[in-house]
């Protein structure tokens, strides 16, 4: 039978929106606080669902430990207190938790062990992004 | 169509342990929860049901209804339970959070009048949930 699994990781992380397309007050206007010359932090929750048939001996998706570390490795070893806008794949792009959304799921797309389905995003409690990889509905989304 | 859910909760304890293999094995592959005493969790199941409106009384479904059922089905039977040793789902089937899942699914299907059960979610912890959707 095909389940879902849903887990939580936590980094904290810097990062400033800011684009070399944009001049120092047309910065400011569309990024405003955000656009501060020496950046800001957020304590970040990613959720990533995967999805596979349960394995009849072990009653698992996937194996819990392997996927946590993957994530140790992938994403926390990667942004877990560092400055975003100093990481390779924020080189071109802004790093917006969008952007930073995007770059998740292309990570977790390379875990060989299940499904991704979607990844959610949380840069505060009251903001938070999901990305499926495609303009699709995310399965089973409500 | 409308979608409502309903959260439940309930403590239990379990351990994860294949009897067709080695201690090493189940080690391996369960680390500290193939811990054979067990050890337990504060589960949060969050059941989630679509259906139309009822235009006289504005429900999907009767909420307290809803509630009895999850008590009857679930959490009387789940709630400060060993679930290997004393929930016969798990007497053969290892309670992972997804067993769980389904286990539950399996429990409330058909049950509930006036509406289709659409997800059962089971949170282990806060960061650790499993959902199904009846899907084969």
């Amino acid at each position: 039978m095909k389940a879902h699994l849903n887990r939580r990781y936590h980094f904290s992380a810097s990062h400033r929106l800011h684009t070399e397309a944009y001049d120092a007050a047309k910065n400011y206007a569309v990024f405003g606080k955000c656009n501060n010359p020496h950046g800001h932090g957020h304590n970040y929750t990613v959720q990533v669902t995967l999805s596979g048939q349960v394995d009849p001996s072990t009653g698992m998706v996937c194996n819990l430990a392997e996927l946590d570390a993957f994530a140790q490795t992938n994403l926390l070893a990667r942004f877990d207190h560092m400055n975003l806008n100093t990481l390779d794949c924020f080189a071109n792009t802004v790093s917006t938790t969008e952007n930073l959304s995007i770059e998740i799921y292309r990570i977790f797309q390379r875990f060989p062990s299940a499904h991704l389905e979607h990844v959610h995003v949380e840069e505060t409690s009251n903001n938070s992004f999901d990305y499926a990889g495609s303009e699709t509905p995310m399965p089973g989304t409500i | 169509m409308i979608f409502l859910t309903r959260k439940a909760e309930f403590s239990s304890a379990h351990f994860y342990w294949v009897e067709a293999w080695s201690p090493e094995e189940n080690l391996r592959v369960f680390g500290k929860c193939a811990n054979r005493n067990g050890h337990g969790h504060n589960y949060t199941l969050e059941v989630t049901v679509a259906g139309s409106v009822d235009p006289t009384s504005g429900f999907v479904v009767d909420l307290k209804e809803l509630k009895d059922i999850l008590e009857r089905e679930v959490v009387s039977i789940y709630d400060h339970r060993h679930l290997n040793l004393e929930v016969p789902e798990f007497r053969a089937t290892i309670p992972t959070t997804e067993n769980i899942a389904i286990a539950i699914w399996q429990r409330l299907d058909n049950k509930i009048p006036h509406a289709k059960l659409h997800r059962v979610r089971v949170y282990e912890m806060p960061d650790l949930f499993a959902d199904y959707y009846g899907e084969r």
